[in-house]
């Protein structure tokens, strides 16, 4: 029994995780339709559903080609690299509070670190390695600078980004991600708090998933595909899994640090019944996650990109700046008001 | 056998062979990929012996941002493959693998014979306690107050150093 | 259990295997990434000391190592660009014009 929950665990949360990215790809696919006033995909399935399937199987069957030029074992690795890291990240974010199935508490996290919130920031930054190495490897101009671009983008992001958390944890006084929603019950959501620090995580967020107006690493009009030129059939869909599950790993932190997590103001104080308040919590933390994508989405469809140099001079002029400022407020806050 | 030994063997093999593999290597890449192997297996190393803060530090800092501006540095150049160290098997190469063989063979004596009594302690109980954050925390800013202001003082030398460095053209 | 030795033999096997790079190879990066693996190998015997002896200072020094080895990379990596934009070369021989 202690090995299997765990197992168990592992196992729901890669099978919801897949499930999401393939259908989240085609909500992509709907939304960006609606939004320019066409229908999108209708013709695999009943409102063409099984678009997505159809499309991972084709990306199945394709020819794998690699470059004659290419350094072939990294040119393997750095998909590889992308996914793993995007996928391993999961296990430190829970998805709603303890319940109990069988008379055994379970807490519906893979596993519960008490340096939850580095671990993820640890592992973003490892993710930096798969574009990178994919461009290093191709041995293709266009590659090798989508992949600088992306190394120099995230590196700026991530300061930014490790900034605004600071402001979170000194608010929850811990690194765990239990204690980091706990602190945010009724209206103390951080969103209102520190909307500075909320501003800036979101932004970051959008550069570190490489997601428009920030995906330069693969901007089409100047760098054909970016890094992944040179990637087809499943590399290719390992990269495309990779950023559908950073955005949702994105999604999720959002939610997690400054929206409450499954924390709704009026359903806290609520008297419930003691069994549905575990399923209404997820339900409440899913909601927001999905909200958080289709932002995502809509952002992507409405805003320009930027140009290369606006991207850096906004993260290192205005965001970084900006959060430092938001960690003062903090500070005034705990130092003043004792919260 | 138990788990402990397994992991520790494993992670000291995976840290010794991408070590020396590091030294051996042609290609500057591949020796940045190798080093990024041997920090993650630092890592490892560093959760059996209960410092679960400073293991994803090490993660964080070394293999995230070190060692992704070793990579960058590196693609930068685009450095041609440098001559291998099989090939010009030199006096000096000679001389420093010598060297450092007795260099270890000093340490591995020292801690296997002189100091055997010494260093033949148990593990402390507290050590779960000593690597919490709350613990590294506490010592950090009141121990150690002072020295932090000075790694934060010297972090911001080297940001302005690296700056002017890498921007002006030395005529 | 893992006596204390162990961890310090693989530490210096480790701060060994990087003096040997440094004193053997000629490329100015590689020479770098062997004198981190020192850095590493010394905290990984400060990290055993401080399990063993249940004490946190050790891994606060680790701290400040680390802070100390990302202040040098920075420094280390802008001097070697701009190295190479004057001599194109960082083979460590070459450069040699402080040499008298």
């Amino acid at each position: 029994m202690v090995v299997l929950i765990p197992l168990a665990k592992i196992a729901i949360a890669i099978s919801i995780l897949l499930f999401i990215v393939t259908y989240l790809v085609y909500f992509e696919r709907k939304i960006s339709a609606w939004i320019q006033d066409r229908i999108g995909p209708n013709r695999v399935g009943p409102y063409g559903l099984l678009q997505s399937p159809a499309d991972v199987l084709k990306l199945f069957f394709k020819e794998d080609i690699v470059p004659s030029a290419a350094t072939k074992f990294v040119h393997s690795l750095a998909p590889v690299i992308s996914l793993t890291v995007a996928m391993s990240t999961y296990a430190v974010i829970p998805f709603g509070p303890d319940i109990e199935i069988f008379g055994q508490k379970v807490r519906l996290i893979v596993a519960d670190v008490d340096v939850g919130i580095l671990f993820i920031l640890a592992f973003a930054s490892i993710g930096v390695y798969g574009l990178t190495l994919s461009g290093w490897a191709s041995n293709n101009k266009y590659s090798l600078l989508g992949g600088l671009r992306s190394s120099a983008q995230m590196i700026s992001y991530e300061l930014s980004m490790g900034i605004s958390v600071v402001g979170v944890l000194i608010l929850a006084g811990s690194l765990r991600i239990y204690d980091i929603i706990n602190s945010q019950q009724g209206w103390m959501w951080n969103a209102f708090i520190q909307p500075i620090g909320f501003i800036t995580f979101v932004v970051a967020a959008f550069a570190e998933t490489n997601r428009l107006p920030f995906d330069l690493p693969e901007a089409e009009p100047e760098l054909v595909g970016g890094y992944h030129t040179e990637y087809s059939s499943l590399k290719f869909a390992m990269f495309f899994l990779a950023e559908y599950a950073n955005m949702i790993i994105a999604s999720c932190l959002i939610t997690t640090l400054y929206l409450g997590g499954w924390h709704l103001p009026f359903i806290d104080s609520a008297t419930l019944s003691y069994g549905l308040m575990p399923l209404i919590s997820v339900m409440i933390f899913v909601a927001k996650v999905l909200f958080l994508l289709f932002f995502f989405i809509w952002v992507r469809w409405s805003i320009p990109r930027f140009r290369y140099d606006q991207l850096m001079n906004l993260g290192w002029k205005v965001m970084l700046p900006l959060s430092l400022l938001n960690l003062m407020w903090v500070a005034l806050l705990v130092y003043f008001f004792k919260i | 056998m138990n788990i402990e030994i397994v992991a520790f063997a494993i992670l000291a093999t995976i840290g010794i062979a991408s070590a020396i593999l590091l030294v051996l290597q042609k290609n500057p890449v591949y020796s940045a990929l190798l080093l990024i192997l041997h920090f993650m297996a630092l890592a490892g190393l560093y959760l059996l012996l209960n410092a679960q803060f400073i293991a994803v530090l090490q993660i964080l800092v070394y293999a995230g941002a070190i060692m992704v501006l070793f990579v960058f540095v590196i693609m930068l150049l685009n450095l041609q493959n440098e001559q291998a160290l099989v090939d010009n098997f030199n006096i000096r190469k000679i001389v420093s693998f010598i060297l450092g063989v007795v260099l270890f063979l000093q340490f591995a004596v020292f801690f296997l014979v002189k100091a055997k009594n010494d260093i033949d302690i148990k593990k402390s109980p507290d050590s779960i306690d000593a690597g919490s954050i709350q613990n590294i925390g506490e010592a950090l800013f009141t121990t150690y107050l002072i020295p932090f202001e000075i790694a934060s003082f010297l972090l911001l030398v080297a940001i302005i150093g690296s700056i002017f460095l890498a921007k002006r053209k030395i005529e | 259990m893992i006596p204390l030795s162990f961890y310090l033999i693989l530490s210096a096997a480790f701060f060994s295997i990087g003096v040997i790079g440094v004193l053997t190879r000629r490329n100015a990066i590689i020479v770098f990434m062997c004198i981190e693996m020192m850095l590493n190998a010394v905290n990984l015997s400060f990290i055993a000391f401080a399990s063993f002896f249940g004490d946190s200072s050790g891994q606060v020094f680790v701290f400040f190592v680390m802070a100390v080895a990302a202040a040098e990379v920075a420094i280390g990596l802008a001097i070697i660009i701009a190295l190479f934009r004057n001599k194109l070369t960082i083979n460590i021989d070459e450069i040699n014009i402080l040499k008298w």
